[in-house]
């Protein structure tokens, strides 16, 4: 060795591998608006299609004239369910095992339903010729409130499904019911209510709401007849999934259709299913034969394509009197819309909701949830987390708050009363479900230190009293929230998408010199994959981040996997990347075995390389190995290094975090301040810190949006109300609060390389603490549960009920 | 989420503008900053066919210094307001209120002139005019005209502008020194509308009130001048009682609609909490009182 010989830690951070906070490379092109979007393509010959939909949220169509429309020069078709119906596209398939109008078919159920796709020449015209479509309606009485939608009088929302007594999930017990699902030992359940010291019960209802991705979903269809081929350019979160629908539905075989995801201005879960648009962009393709773009303008977005959430959540806790559950038992009314078009990976037709017994050791827990139809936007997706784990997370947080208060306990103190303790992972849960690892209450007690609990419980006592001395018209409240998630989906026995196995896949392929391109069954929207998918091969593989490409998204190139959401990324396709990089290892061993002359077994990894044991400066680089890989290898070996991995992993991953809000309510405007807000997470193996921090940025930001107003909201008459930016709550940087994030480590045992997922954590644990923080500044003055959203005026509102 | 078809005009001056949207008629509309005009257009809720951009018109640009007051020119934009160092000094609840208007985009392109002509119940800046008691310079056909803004408002996008009359400059006199000033609005986000706001312009001597005028946004079809509010806190030193009495007043004028931002019931108590603080703030903004 001389003075010009890397040091260890110098080779190491020239990698640029796990641990480091790299910066994002593509934000090089982001940040000079360089990103290629669905919109910025532009194909020769290029048509734009829009739809005319529906004014009403319960109709029937009587007629449909587009004689006006067609007349006008440059447009060159009018597409309704009655053009699509030979084509057998008039209805498709739902992810949920429903059926979903592409084009209302004699009715429409929701307000700006899909009902005429009109094509033409530019934007322009198209918008001026849906202006000249005449639709002839009749009203029909309207459901919008999920608990009169099994009214025995309830109008029929959906008459394709009469006499249907069976759905896809199961019995259906009313012409508006779609699924009941139950899960748990219900007799012991309820034996445990029976014998309990204490129990709470409250109707907790968590609003509906729309991911709000900032780029709407959009799709360029180009058909091309000579060939027989057909080409999509997307918003899809996956790629793969949407090429076998669009095969299984068009009848085009898989391998003619080629389905590219360029980047993606955010999905969120919304742009998991499948939707009109692509359908009917498809179908104009062919019956044109020019290419077709559909752009949903911002209004359609927020009131067609997705929402979220819209359950409505009964949660029974039993426990003894000194504060220990004995007993969970929930039921659920979950309002799908007109079609249940939930874009749910999992088997089961609540997703993951038996999460619900979150991160405490309920002995016995029961579980039912019905599912209902109303004239509301089908749906609904997993925004920013896996299916209905949000929901989850806010029933039970905010449940044991309640129990907090009728115990007389502090709410900090019943969570680490009731935590799975560190040496019972791995855990089984009441309803089913084996957690992988944690450390609660390592990780409560750091929140709890850092933030002075204490200090703020003592400051908030003498702000009480000093608001009913009339000293000041402010409550101070403080949000604990401890979630457990489940992502990661999944193995193959718990998850399918359509039967297609919820895996993900990685190709690794080193080139002579020692770069790296790599390809994924996943698809960033704007989680940064090309930075740390390479930065797991570089700590892997010994190769420099810098030198690995990473390319997603076109399903002609990318091993086949179901996509990025539900934090499933880092869990599946990070797990594969790991195992397809170890692959390469092995055989990269066995070339530097030959290239040393010793045998395999007396080679020890090295950062970048491999090294014989007690000689190390006997050592092969990546780099050299790569090069022999190609035009030296031992004889008889195959030449070239490259690997596929396709992952069905083991088990789902089980991130867990405590976050702390303090926040300040003005009661006379109702106006909340958030003064405060600490989210600690661990989610396992730690990638990239600077995405993470900015992951947990992010979802903090929606969690607050959604708790505090975000909200699409109908009138009674099946009006969607404020589907725009001015009403719709999206925060800018002026009302977000700002962020402290912090961390606790503990790997997962099942993963590769450890790492549990973080994207959606955030939004998971944020939306209870925020609720926490509201409920318990209005605790003192005799109240248990405001719902969500908690705007200004419903916080007035709630004051005034209190007196105050 | 694309506009009808429409006619572009670019008149360069203001006979011209007047002109041309007398020739035009009722399809046609005027053009400043397009802040309020284009997205309406864009969702097809306005459909002119024919838009005379003001962009290219003099005279309507500038803040000058009249005798008894100030005059700017209808295409000053919200930023320029922002930015002069005149109505910083002399007419801070302008700067105040132009602040709260949408976000920085919006204010760089939206006029002052825009604001108060639309008859939007939801802009800022007519209930401003009206606590200072501002007129508007009307240009028609038959030449020029001046409205208080008091008058000039009748509905919701109901105005005393004629058809073919083109509002060229809004008038402001200059309160006296040592005024106290201040513009209270409670919204959702920015660039959101008021879910209330109060608007206070306020003298005193000895510690008491001795002139005050207040002026509500958004709680009505249109801004309101609250007379009786303003009656009840003269001569007094803005004591607890004064100022919930003023507020009942002001809430008593107040016609709020519900919407997003809260029930009527809400938006009426919030007219009262908004002049209630924009009060104590002017108060306490008073100078050598």
């Amino acid at each position: 060795m001389n003075d010009m010989t890397p040091t260890r830690a110098e080779r190491e951070a020239r990698l640029e591998g796990m641990g480091c906070k790299r910066k994002r490379v593509e934000d090089v092109r982001f940040t000079q608006g360089k990103g290629n979007y669905v919109d910025d393509i532009k194909l020769p010959g290029m048509l734009h299609g829009d739809f005319v939909r529906s004014q009403f949220g319960h109709a029937r169509i009587k007629k449909i004239d587009a004689s006006k429309a067609l007349a006008l020069p440059g447009v060159l078709a009018v597409i309704t369910a009655e053009e699509l119906k030979p084509l057998g596209l008039h209805w498709m398939p739902t992810l949920a095992g429903d059926v979903q109008a592409v084009l209302a078919d004699g009715k429409v159920c929701f307000q700006n339903q899909e009902i005429a796709f009109v094509v033409a020449e530019n934007r322009y015209i198209t918008d001026d010729a849906l202006q000249l479509i005449e639709v002839e309606y009749e009203e029909l009485p309207v459901i919008v409130d999920p608990f009169k939608s099994m009214a025995p009088d309830a109008p029929v929302l959906r008459p394709d499904l009469d006499g249907k007594t069976t759905g896809a999930h199961g019995a259906r017990k009313h012409h508006n019911h779609i699924f009941e699902w139950s899960v748990g030992d219900k007799a012991a359940t309820d034996e445990a209510f029976a014998q309990a010291e204490i129990t709470v019960n409250h109707l907790i209802s968590y609003h509906r709401t729309h991911p709000s991705p900032l780029e709407t979903c959009q799709a360029i269809a180009s058909f091309d007849k000579v060939k027989g081929e057909l080409t999509v350019y997307g918003t899809f979160q996956a790629p793969h999934v949407i090429r076998t629908v669009a095969s299984l539905l068009s009848k085009i075989p898989e391998h003619k259709i080629h389905v590219v995801s360029p980047d993606i201005g955010g999905g969120f879960g919304n742009k998991v299913g499948a939707y009109s648009g692509y359908i009917c962009a498809i179908v104009a393709s062919i019956v044109t034969g020019r290419p077709v773009k559909w752009v949903e303008d911002r209004m359609e977005n927020l009131s067609t394509t997705s929402f979220a959430r819209d359950y409505h959540m009964t949660a029974e806790l039993a426990a003894t009197r000194d504060g220990r559950v004995t007993g969970l038992r929930v039921h659920v009314l979950a309002d799908h819309g007109a079609f249940d078009a939930c874009a749910d990976p999992s088997k089961w037709p609540a997703g993951f909701f038996n999460i619900v017994t979150g991160s405490y050791d309920f002995p016995v827990a029961h579980l039912s949830v019905d599912g209902v139809y109303t004239n509301k936007a089908p749906g609904g997706v997993a925004y920013r987390c896996s299916f209905r784990v949000t929901e989850a997370a806010y029933c039970i947080e905010r449940s044991m708050d309640i129990l907090a208060q009728k115990l007389g306990m502090d709410p900090a103190d019943l969570r680490m009363k009731n935590f799975i303790r560190r040496e019972q992972f791995p855990y089984q849960s009441a309803l089913g479900w084996e957690y992988d690892s944690g450390d609660y209450h390592l990780a409560l007690q750091k929140a709890m230190d850092t933030v002075g609990y204490r200090q703020l419980r003592a400051e908030q006592a003498a702000k009480r009293e000093a608001f009913k001395r009339g000293e000041t018209r402010d409550l101070m409240g403080i949000g604990v929230s401890f979630f457990t998630e489940i992502v990661g989906a999944g193995p193959s026995k718990n998850c399918d998408i359509l039967g297609v196995a919820m895996f993900d896949s990685a190709e690794i392929r080193i080139h002579p010199t020692g770069s790296i391109i790599a390809r994924m069954g996943s698809k960033s929207q704007g989680q940064g994959h090309e930075t740390t998918w390479a930065q797991i091969i570089a700590t892997e593989l010994g190769i420099p981040a810098d030198d690995i490409m990473i390319e997603e998204g076109n399903t002609d190139t990318a091993p086949y996997g179901l996509g990025t959401y539900g934090s499933r990324s880092t869990p599946v396709a990070g797990a594969a990347i790991a195992m397809a990089a170890r692959k390469i290892k092995n055989k990269a061993q066995m070339i530097a075995a030959h290239l040393l002359e010793v045998s395999e077994y007396d080679l020890e990894w090295d950062i970048d390389g491999f090294r014989v044991k007690g000689n190390p400066e006997r050592a092969k680089t990546m780099k050299e190995i790569a090069w022999a890989a190609y035009n030296a290898p031992p004889p008889g070996l195959e030449p070239g290094l490259e690997a596929v991995n396709y992952y069905d992993p083991p088990n789902m991953t089980y991130p867990f975090g405590a976050y702390i809000c303090v926040m300040d309510i003005d009661v006379d405007t109702g106006v909340a301040k958030i003064r405060r807000f600490y989210a600690l997470d661990d989610c396992g193996t730690r990638i990239n810190p600077m995405i993470i921090e900015g992951q947990v940025h992010g979802g903090l930001t929606e969690a607050f949006a959604i708790a505090m107003g975000q909200e699409i909201k109908y009138d009674e008459i099946g009006n969607v109300m404020g589907a725009s930016f001015m009403d719709f709550f999206l925060p800018t940087a002026v009302e977000t609060p700002h962020w402290e994030t912090d961390f606790t480590v503990t790997p997962s045992p099942h993963h590769p390389i450890g790492a549990k997922g973080v994207g959606e954590s955030p939004n998971v644990g944020g939306v209870p603490a925020f609720s926490n923080a509201v409920n318990d500044a209005f605790g003192f003055l005799g109240s248990t549960h405001i719902q969500m959203p908690h705007d200004a005026w419903r916080l007035w509102e709630a004051a005034r009920r209190l007196g105050v | 989420m694309i506009p009808g078809p429409f006619t572009y005009h670019r008149p360069a001056s203001i006979e011209e503008a007047v002109g041309l949207l007398v020739s035009l008629g009722e399809e046609s509309r005027p053009l400043a900053g397009g802040q309020s005009l284009i997205p309406m257009m864009k969702l097809r809720m306005a459909t002119p066919e024919h838009l005379v951009d003001l962009g290219g018109v003099a005279g309507l640009k500038g803040i000058d210094v009249e005798p008894g007051g100030i005059r700017i020119g209808a295409a000053v934009t919200q930023a320029q307001v922002i930015g002069s160092a005149l109505i910083a000094d002399r007419l801070p609840i302008l700067r105040d209120a132009a602040l709260q208007i949408a976000d920085p985009q919006v204010r760089t392109r939206g006029t002052i002139g825009g604001n108060v002509a639309n008859g939007d119940p939801g802009n800022d800046m007519p209930a401003v005019m009206q606590c200072l008691g501002a007129s508007y310079v009307l240009a028609g056909p038959s030449g020029e005209r001046s409205v208080a803004a008091r008058d000039f408002y009748l509905g919701p996008y109901f105005t005393l502008l004629e058809p073919g009359e083109l509002l060229v400059a809004v008038r402001i006199p200059l309160p006296s020194a040592g005024h106290g000033q201040a513009y209270e609005k409670l919204k959702r986000k920015i660039g959101d509308y008021a879910t209330a706001a109060a608007a206070v312009i306020l003298s005193a001597t000895a510690g008491r009130i001795a002139t005050a005028s207040i002026a509500l946004t958004n709680v009505a079809p249109t801004p309101l001048l609250a007379e009786e509010a303003a009656r009840l806190v003269v001569g007094t030193s803005l004591d607890a009682a004064t100022l919930k009495a003023a507020s009942a007043a002001a809430k008593a004028i107040a016609d709020p609609a519900a919407d997003g931002r809260g029930t009527a019931e809400y938006r009426r108590e919030m007219a009262g909490v908004m002049v209630a603080r924009a009060l104590v703030k002017a108060f306490g903004r008073v100078k050598g009182a």
